[in-house]
């Protein structure tokens, strides 16, 4: 079976259960928003699919391929994850080139510079940026390092843990439409973690809310946009959100 | 290619090396802003330029006797005085920069790469691999570095090479226990992570991306330690366990001239000198370092 | 009735390897007792203004300015020793994250007790029961556990709000609030926002409310200012901002995505402080 399957997921941190028997479906070619506020297990779930938390029962499907608990170098090669902080998630003394090579020397993959190139191109980063460290990028230019990285190997799978939240709203708009785009001409599927529903419309095809460790509703993005959500909780999810934003525009 | 200050701080560098040499000629300007820094550097300059040339720079042999000449006074002909045997001393204390310099670099070259991989393996892997290797660091750790060093000493033998070894033996601790500090700051970074998934192994990580991390406050730790290294041989030296006589080792030479202090002051005096500046020397350029390679200081 | 605050051409300066650089380029505001929300993006130097008002940029920074008049006090003329008592007494300031701003070793009551000690000298008793007053009226049930909680042991919220009851102890006529609820929850923010804002408008107080967050500072101020690499752009009444003149301001607003978005592509606008980003 294509697609991300999680079946009856309990992600626990030592002693505590965070999630709570999640059930998850993502069709492969899909964008699908896992929304919800802190503590509710939405980055937990990503991270137990990428391998990054270890400590879990239930099951868990990459495209057909069962998960095991840690690093998979098969599924690295399908599903890769690009974090939430720019300025973390880039190793400070190594090079744009040297990051983005890496994944390739770890899997043998030849003609580095020409790939690196290449994936540098596709993000909209000049060549200028290339032998650059990245305390000298800005945040949104390091967001693409760090988009172009995930995209190196090639993978189907896209796992985006709150991507924009740290970029100015000018900068957010650049890299939420660079992210639409990567989607539509390589066919990728999305799993997005993200408080902003708007985020959510514009990006996703379908979202998932959840709190303290469960999921109480999967939606079609064409209710949230219609106010048609159903939960008592997603609904005042939304109605802050609304509330937030004010969509004085109507006034 | 050409070297040049434009080349160094090229905005958009077109190759590794050069972003890399142009990151370290920016850190090397900040280096030279701090005028103790350069103090030291010049001394420590100094000290390798001596060691390198010392049979131009020195004016006797360093060993050769000449008892009619014993415990002059530092003079035209004897900069720096004859020892109790009718030797130079400025000669002797121009090749023991050779000797000291000798232990520093293999002490430093020994010790600091075993406490690095040591202290970076136990911070990396945590658990019982962590609790082994930090209980064999400690157990050194807690051991009084002379009396180790004696102890070695005593059982294999005095001598140079012994004396390195012993120190070494006693210095690794301390830099385990800072790569295993660094390394528990590093370890759950976002960009460890992100390494993680895209399969690296845990050698490649530990080794390509914790490592480089942990160098910056290596050098400055090992840089001042240095002073602290040379106090050490010449504390061996001074009870006659470090360098064996005729070797021209700055403490076996201030032992030997504790004898005359009173009268001949020289001949103790010279040599601690020579200590003193070179300890001093290693401080200042370690604490200015410590001041450019700190990332809070935001020098990156 | 005269001006909380005055201000002509304030320009805040920093040394940089490439020479001096202005965060701050020339700005002039005034504040009477209303809501002020000063909006921009990082860089646009919108918190650099909120604390020069407060004289808390050292050296290396530089403050300059024809005017800058606290009622009628001149700012730039205070030494630091009457700087110490203005701030808190006269002006307050909320930040961003009360994790870095509370004191992780003292215990919730204690701060706020020694918050009220700066100002005023009371008996224990008295000091209490004002902790008290002051922890209910920011919406806390429960003060008197709250009290013996240490700040990591309270959520994000509640610390945010914790700091805002100790900023409010000396009675303030200005409160300045730096990214108050940047770090809290979407349904959290109201709340804290809220009190900020009932508090404020009962004790007659001004606000100066620095945010990135537009629709924010629109729903909580009264007029907004938008500044852009150290410079205002834009000043407005809040509920006009959708009808807002300056290009940069229109892009802003048109590049947030919104709930029930329909458009294929964000607009996006280049040369935002002159490079691509």
């Amino acid at each position: 079976m294509s697609g991300i399957h999680i079946k009856n997921l309990n992600v626990s941190y030592g002693d505590t259960t965070v999630t709570h028997d999640v059930c998850l479906d993502v069709a492969e070619g899909e964008s699908l928003a896992l929304v919800g506020e802190s503590g509710s297990g939405k980055s937990t779930v990503l991270k137990a699919i990428a391998g990054l938390a270890t400590q879990w029962t239930g099951q868990i499907e990459i495209d057909g391929v069962a998960r095991t608990h840690s690093i998979d170098r098969g599924i690295a090669t399908k599903c890769q994850m690009v974090f939430q902080d720019p300025y973390g998630s880039l190793h400070p003394r190594k090079t744009i080139d040297a990051t983005l090579s890496e994944p390739l020397q770890i899997h043998g993959i030849k003609d580095q510079s020409q790939r690196v190139i290449e994936q540098m191109a596709n993000v909209q980063l000049d060549e200028r940026y290339r032998f650059r460290f990245p305390h000298q990028l800005s945040g949104g230019q390091r967001q693409r390092v760090a988009i172009a990285r995930s995209l190196m190997l090639g993978p189907k799978f896209l796992l985006l843990d709150e991507p924009t939240s740290a970029l100015d709203v000018s900068v957010q708009a650049e890299i939420l439409n660079l992210l639409k785009r990567i989607r539509l001409e390589q066919n990728l599927t999305y799993l997005v973690v993200t408080h902003n529903l708007a985020v959510v419309s514009f990006l996703c095809d379908r979202l998932a809310v959840m709190r303290s460790g469960e999921i109480v509703e999967t939606a079609n993005v064409s209710q949230l946009k219609s106010n048609k959500l159903e939960h008592p909780y997603s609904k005042e999810l939304l109605q802050a959100s609304r509330n937030h934003t004010s969509e004085k525009e109507n006034v | 290619m050409i070297i040049s200050k434009q080349w160094l701080l090229d905005d958009a560098p077109k190759s590794r090396m050069q972003a890399q040499m142009g990151r370290i000629y920016v850190v090397g300007l900040q280096l030279t802003r701090n005028p103790l820094a350069m103090i030291g550097a010049i001394i420590i300059g100094a000290l390798i330029i001596t060691a390198i040339f010392a049979p131009w720079i020195a004016t006797h042999s360093p060993i050769a006797q000449n008892l009619g000449d014993r415990l002059l006074p530092p003079s035209g002909e004897h900069w720096m005085g004859t020892d109790e045997l009718g030797r130079d001393i400025w000669s002797r204390v121009v090749f023991g920069s050779q000797i000291t310099l000798t232990i520093v670099l293999l002490v430093a070259v020994i010790a600091a790469p075993l406490g690095l991989i040591v202290g970076a393996i136990a911070g990396y892997f945590g658990g019982w691999a962590d609790r082994v290797l930090m209980g064999i660091t400690d157990i050194f750790l807690s051991m009084p570095k002379l009396i180790l060093a004696l102890a070695f000493v005593a059982a294999l033998g005095p001598g140079i090479e012994n004396a390195i070894i012993a120190i070494a033996i006693t210095s690794w601790p301390a830099y385990a226990r800072i790569a295993r500090a660094e390394t528990l700051t590093f370890r759950n970074s976002e960009f460890v992570h992100a390494i993680k998934l895209q399969g690296a192994s845990s050698t490649r990580i530990i080794a390509h991306h914790i490592l480089p991390l942990c160098t910056s406050s290596m050098i400055v730790r090992v840089t001042l330690d240095m002073a602290g290294i040379i106090l050490t041989a010449a504390g061996l030296g001074f009870i006659g366990l470090g360098a064996q006589p005729p070797l021209p080792e700055w403490g076996a030479m201030i032992s030997r001239g504790r004898v005359f202090i009173l009268d001949q002051w020289w001949v103790a005096t010279m040599p601690g000198f020579a200590i003193i500046l070179v300890s001093l020397g290693f401080c200042f350029l370690g604490d200015g370092l410590r001041d450019v390679l700190d990332p809070k200081h935001g020098s990156e | 009735m005269r001006n909380l605050l005055n201000i002509d051409n304030l320009t805040v300066t920093f040394p940089t390897n490439n020479g001096p650089v202005d965060v701050v380029k020339g700005i002039s505001l005034s504040l009477g007792r209303e809501r002020l929300g000063i909006v921009g993006e990082s860089g646009s130097g919108k918190s650099m203004t909120g604390r020069a008002i407060l004289k808390l940029i050292r050296s290396p920074g530089k403050v300059k300015a024809d005017r800058l008049e606290f009622d009628g006090i001149d700012i730039l003329s205070q030494s630091e020793r009457q700087m110490r008592s203005i701030r808190g007494a006269r002006i307050s300031m909320v930040m961003q994250d009360p994790k870095f701003s509370l004191n992780p070793v003292m215990t919730v009551g204690t701060q706020i007790a020694e918050a009220i000690k700066t100002h005023q000298k009371l008996s224990a008793q008295e000091i209490n029961d004002k902790t008290l007053a002051m922890l209910k009226s920011v919406r806390i049930e429960n003060p008197e556990r709250v009290l013996g909680l240490y700040p990591h042991e309270v959520s994000g919220g509640m610390g945010q709000r914790i700091m805002i009851a100790m900023m409010l102890v000396p009675e303030p006529d200005l409160l300045i609030a730096d990214e108050p609820t940047s770090a809290l929850d979407v349904s959290v923010q109201a709340q804290v926002l809220d009190i900020i804002d009932n508090l404020v408008t009962s004790k007659g107080m001004g606000l100066i409310l620095i945010s990135h967050d537009l629709n924010l500072v629109s729903s909580y101020c009264d007029r907004i200012l938008v500044m852009r690499a150290g410079e205002i752009v834009e000043e407005c009444v809040a509920s006009e901002l959708h009808a807002a003149k300056h290009p940069y301001t229109q892009g802003l607003l048109a590049a947030m995505p919104k709930i029930d978005e329909d458009r294929e592509w964000l607009p996006v606008f280049e040369d935002m402080s002159g490079s691509q980003t």
